[in-house]
Parts: structure tokens; C-alpha cells; sequence
């Protein structure tokens, strides 16, 4: 401790500035890079509107992480900032003439705004304390809007809910967002900026505090700030980007409805940033990406998608809590000591035998369904590409010896890879 | 005559029908250092807990450089001046530890709520944050969660988010419980260097530290100060040998 | 006076539903200061488990054995998935059995598919008990609110007049001293999760044939639940019972008689606008009070937590 004394005490914090600047944005610099390559490669309309949904996502879990992951607060009623935005675009873009003035990228702006003014009204009785009273006042709040989203036909369009046509607003430049892939561009602008600005939101003073906040609220009030305040803020800023999302929403989809406020999108947002972890400010962009990618690609090949997502989550929940994220960032320590090789060949041994135990325990699961559920007289399925009958005592048999053995060999040889894992996560020793 | 840094009048704090706190008067000037003693469940961190609003007073008043501070919350406490540790470790455990001291920088710093600076570009408060690492001998543990450092460093750590402020009367409960005997020499040490020039008011049970670092003493028996003076007077006085000093003297040699 | 009547019972009918699920649940959170959100999703269980038994069985046993089966579940769920999360904190707990109620509606959906179940009243029972001026009260509801009440006088008295139920009643205070007289407070635990899923399973199993058995059962009623617990005070058992009875009524009500928006507000004072149709708020004029039934205990949850946030008989505010 003595040597410690000797140390310059600017030194570190010069590090800090010196090296913070491009480690920092590097990342940044290759998301915007991939952001414009990717419709190159992926050209179809298909792809771009489940790249659209992801940015959307992207943008309200990131939102939704301000304050579950930043400032502890649980909430059980989102989804009303991010709707309340959207419909209030979705009326900006039917006022024809404020609308045929106003060039449509500034759009999400005005969703940002409305989002963030609900949540200046809510916030001020419901960010008085974390925990259970904020999520339970979430929740009613939340139940309260969507109820009267079919009541207050007016504002929310009942039932069909309220639709618009981008297309009306000024162009922007010469474009006027008909094509799918000037809406991707303009979505993928919104999500690079918005995520920059939530990134430079947790770095100032009131967002670190959101940290110390969440952390030990009683020590933040003894350090002169007001915890409620400091929820206040975040809360407020999380309703702006929320309502970014939901203008985002609305000018992809042209269409806003009850769903946009419902319990189960409240639901859904709370599950895509927990999947992709609370812990990092980055956790949520993958949990968007990976829940995105099997809402929309799982759903098409199987009908049973929620039952493997819900089965993910409580997964994640229950052995992965810091999620997608902090599995990620577990392996940072070893890739520091050097010694990530020795993972490759366990995990190859575990994991893949795992893998294919699980599809093997999906194929059971499916022909459970198809046996209980499938069409009489329908016989046949359809699994990895073959085709069998459900109704013979075979393809059972094949699935189950499958699912058996790749759980079997991930289980003999789960003890190497613990031995593997904390070898490469040893300092010293061969490497 | 000067106004005191902290004068107590009248205060009494009952829960329920347990009268905690029965009426205490107390003193305390500036730069002045200042320790608590007294037996277990005599009332002293509650008595730091009226004073810095945690809990509020059944009756009486408490005043910080003559101005009273009934009504206010703990935050508006700490801006006009007065910070506070306390007995069980109570610092942001998943916070670096030069986190935990930048935070405990920003108000006094006037960034306030602002979110239009980025704190890593504010070259002066990591400067700051640093030197006060530096003071506490945690430089070494700087970017290391709050969390996994040892019990004294968070000890250490713990003055350093109090004193961090700047505030000019700072209040430690009990500062080296629970610490071995080097350990305790190292926080007094700490305590003496951090808190030059400031009011300090401390609750002890260590009596080396406490007759090492006060300059008057206030020994609390049952919600009620018997006695208020300096170390020696405290030392001879009666009534304090008979309920509590003797025996508590008597372990220490 | 006969409707008020008549109100009376179909709102202490859903009063004391509601009571048997919020009761387990606010044991539940007293114990372990957890909120469980998938209760309900037990509650559907009851129903699903309890309409299987009695195609084989019949009601009788299915009313017997269903609640048994919940009641393993839930203690399963606590030994093995909610003691595990435990660990890391109340709210990961709390997304835990949020996620946990998805996975039960999926496999719900699973097993018995999309379509409501044909869980019936029992033909023994399918008969009206009595008649108030018209209105026939079915024979049903008489024994639901039979099954209700003797639910929670056997609750009470296990939970004060029983050495098990003092332990419990200690181990809601003082876990860690009920720990070091020797009790296993992780067994009582999942004892009382046990308990209280099985008392929501009851619940779904006299439900089920009434409020119908489909996978949504749950969400319906959940979050109602929720916001009867809250409303009662977080951990009070007096307090579940009060809020349930009050939201039972007051939606029962609600309901039956049509008071329209319009005469509210001339009644206090406000005249009806000339130009209703270009007017913002003429959705607002135009509510009835059937239509914001359903959303009256919201209201009332949102503004309790504002003035009260312990709610009407709790003790601890968070």
C-alpha cells in the first residue's frame, strides 16, 4: 500500500482521457458502418422490415434500460411512453398541413416529446420511491392508458386504432420514404443517434447518480442529491426515447393500435432487455437483435416460438442473470490473461453435444404438439427438413436417443470445461 | 462570540413509548473535534441520525452554523455543509471505487442534475476524485468495484465519500469498528489528516482513538449527556467512572 | 332494493375469489417479499388440471386432487427456480415469475390448446338456489362463496389458533430467529408457497366453470390481483380480504348500473358543451360507468399509492 502512496495521482485519470477517446468510439464507428452495409446484403423487403423492427426494439430496450438497469426501476407499464408517442405522430401525420411542412425524419422527434411530457406528468407521483410501489404504479398507469385507449375513441381510434400515410410529409431532400430501404436509413440514423445520445446520458453527473441511486439510495441523499430527483430525470428521459421508438413505429407500420399499450408489449420490452442483460449499456442492443431475430425468423418455422422464448428467459433468469450481455463480459477476464484458447476445445466438446440434445428435446416437443394438436387423419410432419409420420413409434425413438445422448455427452464432459474455464480465468501458470 | 458549528437544544426522540433521546443539549464550535462515547444502546447513532434528519426529532432543535434544520431532507442537509458516515458500511458496492468518490464530488462541484456535461471530460473532477484516493491510500484500488475491496479499505472508503464534499462538519459513527489494532491506527491517522481545519463529531467506542483525536468529549447514558469537557476532565469526572468510563478504561490496559 | 340485493352477492361472489387468490399471494410476499407474478397463472392451472380430472373423475374430484397438484407445483417452483434467483435479488425474483407466467400460459396453450375448455357446473349443482324478484341467484354461487368463506375461516384458524401457524407468523417477522430456534425457514417457505398456489388452484378450480378455462384466464384476472394486494397493504391478510370485497363490489356495480358521464358532471355543476361532435373530449362525455368498470380498481390502486402508498391496512411502505 506504501508503493501506492508514490503513485501520481493524475496519472491514471490521464489514461483514462487518452485512451477512453478511440476504445470508445470504435465500437460506435463500426455499428454505423455495418448499419449502412447491411441492406446491401440483405436487399429484400423482408429483411429490412425485420431490421426495422430491431432498431425500434433497439431504441425502447435501451430506453427501457435507463431504468431498469441504470436507476433500478422496474417498470410493468412502458410500452404507454412509446405508444403515447406513436399515436401522437400518427395525428401530427393526418394534420395534413403542419404535416406536408414538415420533412419526416423530424418526426420521431415530436413522438420523442410527447413520450417524454407523459412522463413528466406520471414520474412526478410515481418515481417517489423505487421498488414495489414504482413497478406497481407502472402497472396501473400502464393498465389505465390501454383501458382507455378503447374508450377515448377520439384520440386512440378504438379498437382499429388510428393509421396515416408518411409519404403526405414534406420530402426530405427530394425523398419521400416510398421505398422500404429510405425508411431503413432513416430508422438506422434515429437508432445511431439515439443510442449515442442515451450512451453520453450515462456518462454526466445526473446520470452517474442514476447509478449510485439504484445502488444505495440513502447514501446518495447524504451525498446532496435527492434520490427522487435523480429517478425523476431518468424517468423522464427514458419517456423521451421510449416515445422516439414509438414515432419510429409509427411511421414503419403507418398504423397504431391498442397493442402498441397493452400489458403484453409492457411485458415483452421488460424480457428483450433482461435477455440481453441489464448490466451493460450494450445488453440491451443484442437482447433487441436476438429476440427480433426469433420472434420473427422462429415464428415462421415453428408455431411453438413464445414457449422457447419464455423457456429462454426463465433460462436466463434463473442461470445467466446479468443476461446475453454479461455472459459476453465473462470471458473478458480471460481473453486479459491470454488464455481464452483453452476454452475453445471445451466448450466445442460441451456445447455442441448440448445444442444438438436440445434440438433433439425440440423435436420431441414438436411432435408432441403435432400428435395432440395436428388435423386428424394429417399424419405427417415436417422436422429438420424430413418428413415423417407422428403417428409411428420410429421417428419417437430417434428424437428421444438424440436428445438423450447430446445431454448425456454435454453432461460428462461439463466437469473439463469448469476445470477449463477456471484454468484460463488463473492468473500465471502455463498459458 | 462566534456561533457554533452545531448547537443541539431540547432534542428528544421517543419510538413508541421508548424515550431514545432525552433531551440533549450540545455545543459544538468550529474545527472543534468532537467524540460521543457512551455504552451500547445508549443512543448515539440515533442522536447522529436526528442531527442529519435521517430520523426527525420528537421535540427540540438542532442548528448548523445557527441556522435551524427542521423540515429539511437529508440532501439539503448535506448541501449546507454537514456529511455523514456511517456504522454499518454504506457506500455504492457495484461503483468503482473512484466512482464511489466522483459521485460524492458532483454536487459540491455544482454539477448538480446537469446532463449536459460528460464527467469523464472534466478533467478537474477526476483530478479531485484522484487526490482524495490518493489521501484515503485507495489509489491503488481505483478501478476495482466498491464492492470487493477489504473491510478497512471500505472503512477508508467510507470517509473518503464523507469528506469528498468538502463539507466543513463531518460526522463519523463509529469509524473503526469491527478493525484490528494496525487497521485502527491507519483510519486515526486518516481521520487526524482529512479533517484538519474542520468540525468534526465522532461516536467511539475505541477509547485510544477517541482520547488520541477529540478535543472535548460528551459521554451519553441513556439518551442523556452526564458529562461534556475535555479528555482529562471527562477522564476524572465522577459520575462518568461510575457509569461507564471505569469499566471501559479498565479492559483497555 | 331486490338489485342492490342481487349486487350484493355476484359482488361478494368475485369479492371472495379474488380474496383466495390475493390472500396466498399476500403470504406469499409477507414471507419472502416477493411478488409473485404468475399466482394467477396457478390459479389457471387449478382450472385446467381440475377440467382434466373431472372428464375421468368427475367436479368432486377433480375440487379434491387439482389443488393438490398446484399446490406440488408451487413448491416445486420454489425449491428449484425461486430459491435459485433469490440470490440475486428482489427484483430478478420478481422478473422470474413474470417470466414464469409466460412460460405457464404457453404450456397451457401447449397441452390443451387455444380454445376454451368445456368445464362445466356440475350437474348437482346446476339449479337456481333462490329467486330475489326475478333475479335467479344460481346454486353455483352459493357454494362458491360456501367454499370461500370456509377457505378462510380454516386459513385464520390455522394461521393463529396452530403451533405451525405462530412458526409461520414468526417466520414472517423475524426469518433469522425463527431460523436459530431450529425451525427450517426454507421448508416453511416453501411450505407457504405451496399453500398459498394451492389456495389459488381452489380458486380456479370453482372459477373455471363460471368465468370460463382458457389460456388467458390468468392474465384477466391477474394484474387484478395484483392491484387488490396493493390496495389492502402489501402483506396484510385483513387487508386482502377488505380490498378484495371492495373491488368485487365496486366493479359489480359498476356494471349493473348504467350511470352515464353526462349526468355526473351536470350533476356537479357542468354544463353539457353545444358541439359535441368537434369537441376533444366527447369520448369523455359520453362514459358509462359499465365501460370504465373494469378499470376502477386501477384507479383506485394509482391513487392509494399516491396518498397512501402502504395501503388501507399496511404496515411497511418499501
Amino acid at each position: 500500500m506504501n508503493e501506492q502512496l508514490k503513485t501520481d495521482p493524475t496519472k491514471p485519470a490521464q489514461r483514462m482521457r487518452a485512451g477512453g477517446m478511440t476504445i470508445t468510439l470504435l465500437p460506435w464507428i463500426i455499428a454505423i458502418i455495418a448499419m449502412l452495409l447491411l441492406p446491401k446484403i440483405f436487399t429484400n423487403n423482408s429483411a429490412l422490415t425485420i431490421m426495422n423492427q430491431m432498431s425500434i426494439t433497439i431504441i425502447f430496450a435501451l430506453a427501457y434500460n435507463m431504468l431498469l438497469g441504470q436507476g433500478g426501476m422496474l417498470s410493468f407499464g412502458h410500452a404507454v411512453y412509446a405508444g403515447v408517442g406513436g399515436f401522437f405522430c400518427m395525428h401530427i401525420m393526418n394534420m395534413s398541413d403542419f404535416f406536408a411542412a414538415m420533412p419526416l425524419p423530424i418526426l420521431p422527434l415530436f413522438g420523442g416529446l410527447f413520450g417524454m411530457g407523459l412522463a413528466l406528468i406520471v414520474g412526478a407521483f410515481s418515481t417517489r420511491s423505487a421498488g414495489t410501489v414504482f413497478a406497481m404504479i407502472s402497472l396501473g398507469v400502464g393498465e389505465l392508458i390501454a383501458a382507455s385507449s378503447v374508450i377515448v375513441v377520439a384520440f386512440f381510434g378504438g379498437e382499429e386504432g388510428i393509421s396515416g400515410d408518411r409519404t403526405y410529409a414534406q420530402p426530405f431532400f427530394g425523398v419521400e420514404f416510398l421505398q422500404q430501404e429510405e425508411v431503413y436509413y432513416l430508422t438506422a440514423a434515429w437508432v445511431i443517434i439515439s443510442a449515442a445520445l442515451m450512451y453520453a446520458w450515462s456518462r454526466t453527473p445526473v446520470g452517474r447518480m442514476a447509478n449510485a441511486v439504484r445502488d444505495n439510495p440513502e447514501r446518495a441523499e447524504f451525498l446532496g442529491y435527492s434520490a427522487r430527483w435523480v429517478r425523476y430525470y431518468s424517468f423522464v428521459a427514458s419517456g423521451f426515447f421510449a416515445g422516439v421508438s414509438g414515432g419510429l413505429f409509427a411511421i414503419n407500420y403507418e398504423i397504431l393500435t391498442e397493442e402498441n399499450l397493452n400489458a403484453y408489449s409492457s411485458g415483452i420490452i421488460l424480457l428483450v432487455t433482461f435477455l440481453g442483460g441489464v448490466g451493460f449499456f450494450f445488453g440491451p442492443i443484442i437482447g433487441a437483435i436476438v429476440f427480433t431475430l426469433v420472434q420473427t425468423v422462429l415464428s415462421l418455422q415453428t408455431e411453438l416460438w413464445a414457449f422457447y422464448a419464455g423457456s429462454l428467459f426463465v433460462a436466463t433468469v434463473m442461470f445467466f442473470p446479468g443476461g446475453l450481455a454479461g455472459l459476453i463480459m465473462m470471458h473478458v477476464p480471460a481473453i486479459k490473461l491470454g488464455k481464452w484458447r483453452l476454452l475453445i476445445v471445451p466448450y466445442f466438446k460441451t456445447l455442441l453435444p448440448a445444442a444438438i440434445g436440445i434440438l433433439g428435446l425440440c423435436a420431441l416437443i414438436e411432435m408432441i404438439f403435432h400428435y395432440r394438436h395436428g388435423a386428424t387423419g394429417d399424419n405427417e410432419m415436417t422436422l429438420f427438413w424430413t418428413t415423417f409420420d407422428s403417428h409411428t413409434i420410429m421417428p419417437w425413438i430417434i428424437a428421444g436417443a438424440i436428445a438423450a445422448i447430446g445431454i448425456g455427452i454435454a453432461k460428462m464432459t461439463a466437469p473439463d470445461l469448469k476445470d477449463a474455464w477456471n484454468e484460463a480465468n488463473t492468473m500465471g501458470g502455463q498459458s | 462570540m462566534s456561533t457554533p458549528a452545531l448547537e443541539l437544544s431540547g432534542l428528544k426522540k421517543s419510538f413508541g413509548k421508548a424515550e431514545i433521546i432525552r433531551g440533549i443539549d450540545l455545543s459544538i464550535g468550529k474545527a472543534e473535534r468532537h467524540a460521543i462515547i457512551g455504552p451500547n444502546g445508549a443512543g448515539k447513532s440515533t442522536l447522529f441520525n436526528l442531527i442529519t434528519a435521517r430520523f426527525a426529532p420528537t421535540a427540540g432543535t438542532v442548528k448548523l452554523h445557527g441556522e435551524n434544520l427542521a423540515g429539511l431532507e437529508p440532501f439539503q442537509i448535506n448541501r449546507k455543509g454537514l456529511s455523514r458516515s456511517f456504522q454499518i458500511t454504506n457506500i455504492f458496492p457495484k461503483m468503482s471505487v473512484f466512482e464511489n468518490i466522483r459521485c460524492a464530488l458532483l454536487w459540491s462541484n455544482g454539477y448538480k442534475y446537469s446532463f449536459w456535461n460528460i464527467v469523464n471530460r472534466q478533467r478537474q473532477l477526476s483530478e479531485q476524485a484522484d487526490a482524495i484516493l490518493d489521501q484515503i491510500n485507495l489509489l491503488g484500488r481505483r478501478d476495482l468495484p466498491a464492492g470487493t475491496l477489504s473491510y478497512a479499505e471500505q472503512r477508508a472508503l467510507e470517509i473518503g465519500i464523507t469528506i469528498a464534499g468538502g463539507a466543513d462538519v463531518i460526522m463519523l459513527d463509529e469509524p473503526t469498528a469491527g478493525m484490528s489494532h494496525s487497521e485502527t491506527d491507519y483510519i486515526t491517522d486518516l481521520i487526524m489528516k482529512v479533517t484538519e481545519g474542520k468540525t468534526l463529531i465522532m461516536v467511539e467506542h475505541d477509547m485510544g482513538v477517541v482520547f488520541g483525536l477529540a478535543d472535548r468529549i460528551s459521554v451519553l447514558v441513556y439518551g442523556e449527556i452526564i458529562a461534556t469537557g475535555k479528555p482529562e476532565d471527562v477522564r476524572g469526572d465522577a459520575k462518568v467512572q461510575e457509569a461507564y468510563l471505569g469499566a471501559a478504561l479498565e479492559e483497555e490496559h | 332494493m331486490d338489485l342492490i340485493l342481487v349486487n350484493l352477492i355476484d359482488g361478494l361472489v368475485t369479492g371472495l375469489l379474488l380474496f383466495m387468490l390475493s390472500a396466498g399471494l399476500t403470504l406469499i410476499f409477507s414471507m419472502m417479499g416477493v411478488l409473485n407474478f404468475a399466482h394467477a397463472s396457478f390459479y389457471m392451472l387449478g382450472a385446467y388440471f381440475a377440467y382434466s380430472i373431472s372428464l375421468a373423475l368427475g367436479f368432486w374430484m377433480g375440487l379434491l386432487i387439482a389443488p393438490l397438484i398446484v399446490g406440488v407445483a408451487g413448491a416445486m417452483v420454489e425449491r428449484y427456480g425461486l430459491r435459485r434467483v433469490h440470490q440475486y435479488g428482489h427484483v430478478p425474483e420478481l422478473i422470474f415469475t413474470f417470466g414464469l407466467a409466460l412460460l405457464i400460459e404457453e404450456l397451457v396453450q401447449f397441452i390443451w390448446g387455444k380454445n376454451q375448455m368445456p368445464y362445466d357446473v356440475p350437474d348437482i349443482l346446476n339449479f337456481t338456489a333462490f329467486a330475489i324478484s326475478g333475479n335467479s341467484i344460481p346454486a353455483y354461487k352459493i357454494f362458491m362463496i360456501f367454499i370461500s368463506v370456509a377457505i378462510f375461516i380454516g386459513l385464520l384458524y390455522v394461521l393463529t389458533k396452530t403451533r405451525v401457524g405462530m412458526i409461520i407468523q414468526a417466520a414472517l417477522s423475524y426469518p433469522r430467529t425463527v431460523e436459530a430456534l431450529g425451525h427450517n425457514v426454507p421448508l416453511i417457505f416453501m411450505g407457504v408457497f405451496g399453500v398459498g398456489t394451492a389456495l389459488a388452484g381452489v380458486a380456479g378450480v370453482i372459477a373455471g366453470p363460471v368465468l370460463g378455462t382458457f389460456p388467458g384466464m390468468a392474465f384477466v384476472l391477474g394484474s387484478i390481483v395484483f392491484v387488490t394486494i396493493v390496495i389492502g397493504g402489501l402483506g396484510s391478510l385483513w387487508g386482502a380480504l377488505v380490498a378484495s370485497l371492495l373491488i368485487g363490489w365496486i366493479t359489480t356495480f359498476a356494471k349493473s348500473y348504467n350511470i352515464e358521464m353526462e349526468n355526473v358532471l351536470n350533476a356537479i355543476g357542468i354544463a353539457t358543451p353545444e358541439n359535441m361532435d368537434e369537441n376533444m373530449f366527447r369520448d369523455f362525455w359520453s362514459l358509462t360507468s359499465p365501460q370504465i368498470a373494469d378499470i376502477l380498481p386501477y384507479i383506485l390502486m394509482v391513487l392509494i399509492l399516491i396518498f397512501r402508498p402502504a395501503g388501507l391496512f399496511g404496515k411497511r411502505t418499501q
